[in-house]
């Protein structure tokens, strides 16, 4: 298969297991995002693709080829650290080149070379400065083109934006999608930023305590979450107690809600629901009462807090859908159910 | 973080205390030998004061000159040396564990405690016939016999390179500790096996420190006057050794004293050199 292959990878430090058992395959050309807290082993399970971390089990197939035990040095790959890691005491250029250099390549290829990674990453003419005259970003894309300088067969990223401020960060990451779709290259990055996995991959890992939660495309992470730990890490979620009894009426903090169902053989589970599905009426049948504790007006949209049987619930709407209600009032809460997802406690 | 400079008189109070002492302890004395280096020799006595330049006429002859050279080759060899053992030895523990860090660092410490007699007497049993460590070679079956390592000039070679080497270490520790250890794998992704990162970027990234510790090294080197005596034939002696015998055996303080200012002008301009190549060096 062309691609890259993680085969029950294992990591042990230890008693510690960093990174447990892990399956994955990352078709040819595809996008990944590890994603998760600090911790789970999503930089442990990178840094061993990289060959830079042996793994205690398992094994790394970089298409069709076993490269578990070959060294770093050849496994024809780029990284990007968190730290950058670009060279102090070489320019821009030659920290480009650095790669080229080492293999012996002709100058003039190099100067070539160089030219078109600067004018991949718009700082042409940037080939002499030094680089501790750059800003961020423009580091940032002189470790990127330093990573691409061979056409590598993977390109992996450590945390590669958590060093820019946010404005700089989002620009960066539409970018970086694009620049990852023109060239059709193989990417793995590893980031605990929700918001930047859904905007760049194509498939979304979610690791916690060493294994792989769930592993799907961003919007299906977004809308069926595996489970409780990975809808609360993706975005916002209302994480409600959800319960039927004996007769198969369905509720959720003491309400019965129509139209929902427990799968077979679960009397007790979760239910998460995203604050942009949830409406806020005037209490009626079917909905949950509460009160309304907080609104925080962002101007373009509306979260309403509202309490209902101990615990909050948080509403989403924007201006135009906007629920006129204010703190202390009482409301009704709306769980649609095509939105509602079980999840087993 | 920005600092103002100080502007009362009051703000300079601080210096006092360290300016007095480098003054009382250092430019007095130092002053006083460059005094005493144009006085003229009393055979009699100690020296009378006058102004003569004999003392450093005296010393711009062949024999001199030959001995000046070799105590700023050795000196320069045992930096060499040290560094080049030094370096790769403290950047291998700089990625160890604390623990094993620390135990390193303890030992070296506790061979700083050693005096150079001690070091010195040491090495001269280690490296001799009778007792020393070509014993352990025949026992090996590596040599025919023992035979004596010393005097020699790699035995003085030796000597000072083990008396210097803690001091270069610890000088190189804090720089090593502090790289980067990213740096070394982003030239390994980049396709550099370990050794060739290890000198591609590691050592170029800390040129500036490694110069500082060459010249730490050398000075250190230059004022070492016991160990070419004892593991040295009078052919390996420094100017050290020279300085001293003129001053205390042969009573010449005013000739003691030229070589001693000919050998720190010699010093400082091999220093400014360095550093002057250096900086030129970090312009490109």
């Amino acid at each position: 298969m062309s691609g890259l292959a993680i085969n029950d990878i294992t990591k042990n430090f230890g008693d510690f297991a960093a990174v447990d058992n892990v399956s994955l395959s990352v078709p040819h050309g595809t996008f990944v995002c590890l994603l998760g807290p600090s911790g789970c082993g999503k930089t442990t399970l990178l840094r061993m693709i990289a060959g830079l971390e042996e793994p205690t089990g398992g094994a790394i197939v970089l298409d069709g080829d076993n490269i578990t035990a070959v060294p770093t040095h050849k496994r024809n790959l780029g990284m990007v650290f968190q730290s950058l890691a670009l060279f102090p005491h070489l320019s821009v250029g030659e920290n480009i080149a650095y790669a080229l250099r080492i293999r012996g390549r002709a100058k003039e290829e190099q100067r070539k070379r160089v030219e078109e990674l600067l004018a991949l990453i718009h700082l042409p003419g940037f080939a002499d400065r030094p680089v501790a005259k750059l800003s961020g970003g423009q580091r940032q894309r002189v470790a990127i083109a330093r990573a691409l300088a061979l056409s590598p067969k993977l390109f992996l990223l450590d945390e590669p934006l958590s060093a820019l401020d946010a404005k700089l960060r989002e620009d960066m990451q539409v970018e970086l999608r694009q620049l990852q779709q023109r060239l059709g290259i193989t990417t793995v990055v590893v980031t605990h930023d929700q918001r930047e996995a859904m905007t760049m991959a194509d498939l979304v890992v979610v690791m916690g305590k060493g294994k792989i939660l769930q592993a799907a495309p961003p919007i299906e992470i977004y809308r069926k979450p595996a489970d409780a730990f990975v809808a609360d890490f993706i975005g916002i979620t209302n994480l409600l107690p959800i319960e039927a009894d004996s007769a198969g009426r369905v509720t959720v903090l003491g309400t019965t809600v129509p139209g929902l169902a427990l799968p077979a053989g679960m009397d007790k589970a979760s239910l998460s629901i995203r604050p942009e599905d949830v409406s806020i009426t005037a209490p009626r049948e079917g909905a949950l009462v509460g009160t309304v504790s907080f609104v925080r007006d962002l101007g373009g949209t509306i979260e309403t807090f509202v309490e209902a049987g101990g615990t909050t619930i948080i509403a989403v709407a924007t201006p135009r859908e906007r629920p006129n209600v204010s703190v202390g009032q009482s409301v009704g809460v709306v769980l649609p159910p095509e939105s509602c997802v079980v999840l087993k406690q | 973080m920005r600092r103002e400079a100080p502007k009362t008189i009051t703000d300079y109070t601080p210096l006092f205390f360290p300016g007095l002492m480098l003054v009382v302890f250092f430019v007095v004395p130092f002053s006083t030998m460059i005094v005493v280096s144009f006085f003229k020799r009393d055979p009699a006595g100690f020296y009378t004061p006058d102004f003569v330049i004999d003392n450093y006429a005296r010393f711009l002859s062949v024999f001199f000159g030959s001995v000046l050279g070799f105590s700023l080759m050795l000196a320069v060899m045992v930096a060499i040396c040290c560094v080049a053992i030094a370096f790769p030895f403290t950047y291998l523990l700089s990625r160890c564990s604390r623990r094993v860090q620390t135990l390193w660092l303890v030992g070296l410490l506790s061979v700083l405690s050693l005096s150079e007699v001690i070091i010195g007497f040491a090495w001269s049993t280690l490296f001799s016939r009778t007792a020393g460590i070509t014993n352990l070679f025949v026992a090996m079956g590596l040599m025919e016999g023992p035979v004596a390592l010393l005097p020699s000039f790699w035995a003085v070679l030796t000597g000072m390179v083990y008396q210097a080497l803690p001091y270069t270490i610890l000088v190189l520790y804090p720089a090593l500790v502090r790289l980067d250890p990213t740096l070394l794998e982003a030239a390994r992704t980049l396709g550099a096996s370990p050794l060739r990162a290890f000198f591609n970027v590691v050592t170029p990234a800390l040129r500036n420190t490694i110069v500082a510790t060459l010249i730490m090294v050398f000075v250190f080197a230059l004022g070492s006057y016991l160990l070419p005596q004892i593991l040295g034939r009078p052919q390996h002696w420094t100017l050290s050794v020279l300085i001293t015998d003129q001053a205390i055996y042969q009573s010449n303080m005013p000739f003691a004293a030229a070589m001693a200012v000919f050998l720190v002008l010699i010093s400082l301009a091999l220093v400014g050199m360095t550093l002057l190549v250096g900086r030129k060096e970090n312009a490109l």
